[in-house]
This record gives C-alpha cells, structure tokens and sequence, in this order.
C-alpha cells in the first residue's frame, strides 16, 4: 500500500435470510476471516457471520495485537508462519491499511533453565525454516536501548532469542477489513443478533437458532471466543477448554519510538508500542476460570512492577486504560479446529492467548475445510479428535502466558 | 477482586489461593467406557454460572476449602 492515503471503509449491511449455504457464529477475526476466504477463494458466498454485539467486540479487539511464529513444536510453527506471511500482503489483498509493521520480537531469558529453552526453540524454527536466533545481552540492548539489562537489579539478563519477522497490527481495522472483504463478495454480517440454539434434525446440526428467529444452514461453524463450551453444549459437543480472563493495559504516548516487540516468559508480560506511541502491556490469564470481563487493580499492581524491572522509562508514563478478555484456554495450550464429529456443526476455538496472530491463517484454512471437506494438512494435528487420539499439542511455553 | 473466605483464616484476596479446580463429572449421556475415560481426563464443563470448585489456600493454613462460585461475575456466592 501508498503510504497511507486513508479510504473509507465500506461495510454493506444486510436483513438476515431464512437461509445459508454456511452460517458463521461470532462476528471476530477468525469468523470473518473465514467468511472472506470462503467467498474470495472458494466462491460460497452465501454466508452468514451472526454476531451477538458488534463485529470485533470480543477479543479480537481486546488483544494486544502480537504477531508472530516462534513457537515450540513443527506443527504450530508452520501454521504460525503461515499466518505471518498471510499477514504481509494482507494489506494489499483487502485494499485496507491496518498498521501492520514489522518490529522483531525479543524474548528475555533470566536463567538457565529459560537459555536451554530458548536455544532449543532457536533450532526447531531454523528447522521449519523460520528465523529465530539467540541473541546476546548487548545485541537486546543494541535492539532496545531502554532495557535495562540487570532488570531492576533481580531479574539480569542472560540473554534472548530473536524473532525477526514478528509484527503488530491494530487488531480492529483487520476485523473490519475482513468483513469490508467479506461483504464486497456478498456476505451478510447480522450483527446484535445473538444465536440461542443449534437447530437440530437428529445428531445433526441444521442451523442456528437467533434473537431474530431461526437461520437453516448447510454448515455451521463456531467461531466464537469465550462462551463456546455453551456453544458447544447445544450440539452436545464437549471440549477440553476452560475460559479465564486476560488483562492488559496501555499508557499515554511514550512521545519516542520503542522498536521492538519485548517479550518475557518468566516474567510473563509482554510489551510493544502502538502506531499511537502508546505502550501496551499485557500479562498472564486470572488463574481461575471466569466470564468476568472486570479488571483489578492487582493485576495492575503486579503486572506494572514486572515491567518497569525491565524497562525503568515506563514508571513516568501514565495509565490510560486497563481491559480484559475472556480467553478460550485448550488443554493443551493449541487451537482447536475442523470438525466436532457431529455433522454440520464444526468449531474453531481454543484460541486463548494466541488468537490474533493466527486469524489469516486459521481462516483460510478453515474455508478451505468447508469448500472441499478434506481437511487440509496445515490444520490436520489442531483437530478435536487429538485429544481421544493422545496427540496432544502441548506448547504452553510459547504462548507468553501461564 | 475475589476475595475467598477460608474456614480458618476468615476472608482472604484471592492472591493466597492456588485454583484447584471444579468439581466435574463425565455426563450420563456418554456410554462408550473409552470416551468416557477421554472425557474424565481431557473435557471441561466451563460452566458460565454457578461452579463448585476446590481452592488451596497456599499462603495462609495450607488447607483445602471448597465453594460455590459464579463464573458470570467471579463472585462467591
């Protein structure tokens, strides 16, 4: 894209039909990803993204908008890098310019144990030929001169792995891409229209039961965050996930460039700068599971002490906002996708923490899934059925939270 | 904030608690002996409501309360 003449974004709303080829549930990234590619590449585009508030005011909008492919088993890797390369011409396929910049992520390590881990991530990217190297305390510091690199005198820095390729985006304007994409080619976005039930003939999913009566679908895909254990339920789906909220929080302008993406996992908080200058942070999830989108000041407290041990500048910026959002955490810390073993009803979900970066990647592959019925080998190991097969995808060290 | 009332110590913020998880069982609807064990080992109610659940309280009397808890609001009720 130019840099950056400023378009209007043109969303075509629509009245809901009786009926769909695919019925899409939640209006996010990943529902709206899906119905795009399913139109742009797959020529269904009779579909239906249902969605009970407006589009992207779940957690594609509370997240703190991280992208990136540095994770700790092949299978994740590839669709990960996927995503990342998805998202570099993103901006040029949708016609629609979301600030995505990329910034390079460096991931703190304070011991040992922290060193091992991340030589042996370095070695399993460079093999599935992503670019994650270690780097010295002085070259992190090279990268970002605020670090300090005792960390507050507890916390001395032994040394990071890099992730060149990692990025940020602002995560509204990729939901609003997409659904300007999606409904160029005729999808129909319902918004504040909420889906109360699953229709059902027999084991099989027929369609959606709305706030504004029933929809009949051929197929019908949970794309929702947080309340898709309920979802679920309907069609009698059971699902290794738990909901526990995530908070984060962002300063006033920083008033200079912070360069890169700082990551920390023994610390766990992450931190990057907006296209405003602002300073995101964000953390680990609530230990207890809950629907609460309420934050505390003891997160607050705890997370903001965490940061400033590592970057001192941050104690004279102010705090402007603090959220939360309720985050699907799979079993195994990897997404769930593909079908449920009851036909007609498939999910994408399991998306905690680690959602955003993977919309282009889990969206296109999901479509595909629909538009041909065979699942495509990128999304094969993130099937429900992995946990009844004891392949689980355990990958908690890279998702950045605990 | 959670704040969790322990049966020795009184009420306490919820930051002196390890989460121990809820009290779950496998539906009756599922039949098939390997599913079910799938179930009990892997599957969650998540329930968006009341749940009881086991606390540890950690940083206090290193005892075991259980409680009824509304995940809606995180609340004890």
């Amino acid at each position: 894209m130019n840099e950056f003449v400023e378009r209007q974004l043109t969303l075509q709303w629509h009245e809901p039909k009786r009926s769909y080829d695919v019925v899409i549930i939640g209006g996010g990234g990943h529902g709206l990803a899906t119905a795009y590619y399913l139109a742009a590449r797959h020529g269904i585009a009779n579909v239906a993204v249902v969605e009970s508030r407006y589009i992207g005011s779940g957690n594609s909008g509370r997240n703190t908008a991280i992208i990136r492919a540095n994770y700790g088993i092949p299978e994740a890797v590839r669709f990960y890098q996927h995503s990342v390369d998805l998202y570099r011409t993103l901006e040029d396929e949708l016609g629609c310019w979301f600030m995505h910049s990329t910034k390079g992520l460096i991931w703190l390590a304070h011991t040992e144990t922290a060193m091992r881990a991340e030589r042996a991530r370095c070695l399993l990217n460079a093999a599935c030929g992503v670019e994650t190297f270690m780097i010295t305390p002085q070259e992190a510091s090279d990268l970002c001169p605020q670090l300090d690199l005792s960390g507050g005198g507890r916390y001395p820095v032994l040394g990071a792995s890099y992730h060149p390729g990692a990025a940020t985006a602002r995560h509204d304007r990729v939901v609003w891409a997409y659904a300007q994409g999606a409904m160029r080619h005729g999808v129909h976005v319902l918004q504040n229209t909420e889906v109360t039930g699953l229709l059902r003939d027999g084991a099989r999913v027929t369609g959606v039961e709305t706030s504004v009566g029933p929809i009949s679908a051929g197929v019908v895909l949970s794309a929702v965050g947080g309340n898709v254990s309920t979802m679920a339920a309907f069609a009698d789906v059971r699902l290794p996930i738990r909901t526990h909220p995530l908070q984060a929080f962002v300063t006033n302008d920083y008033g200079q460039a912070f360069g890169p993406i700082l990551s920390d996992t023994e610390l766990l908080c992450y931190v990057s700068q907006t296209a405003r200058g602002e300073i995101v942070i964000g953390a680990e999830y609530d230990r207890q599971p809950s629907y609460s989108l309420q934050a505390s000041f003891s997160f607050l407290q705890s997370c903001a002490a965490k940061a400033i041990h590592l970057l001192p500048f941050l104690r004279d910026l102010r705090i402007l906002r603090q959220w939360a959002g309720i985050c699907d955490i799979s079993a195994d810390f990897s997404p769930i996708m593909g079908e449920t073993g009851v036909d007609g009803f498939l999910v994408t979900t399991g998306w905690g923490t680690w959602g955003f970066k993977a919309i282009p990647a889990g969206g296109e592959q999901m479509a595909e899934l629909i538009a041909t019925g065979r699942t495509p080998a990128l999304l094969g190991p993130f099937g429900l059925d992995r946990f009844a097969r004891d392949h689980a995808m355990a990958d908690q060290g890279s998702t950045g939270t605990r | 904030m959670l704040w969790i009332t322990c049966p020795t110590c009184g009420r306490r913020p919820v930051e002196e608690y390890g989460f121990g998880g809820e009290l779950r069982g496998v539906p009756e609807r599922i039949t098939d002996q390997a599913e079910r064990d799938v179930d009990y080992a892997w599957m969650y109610d998540n329930i968006h409501g009341i749940t009881s659940e086991r606390w540890f309280h950690q940083a206090g009397c290193r005892r075991w309360v259980t409680l009824r808890r509304d995940t809606a609001t995180d609340t004890v009720v």
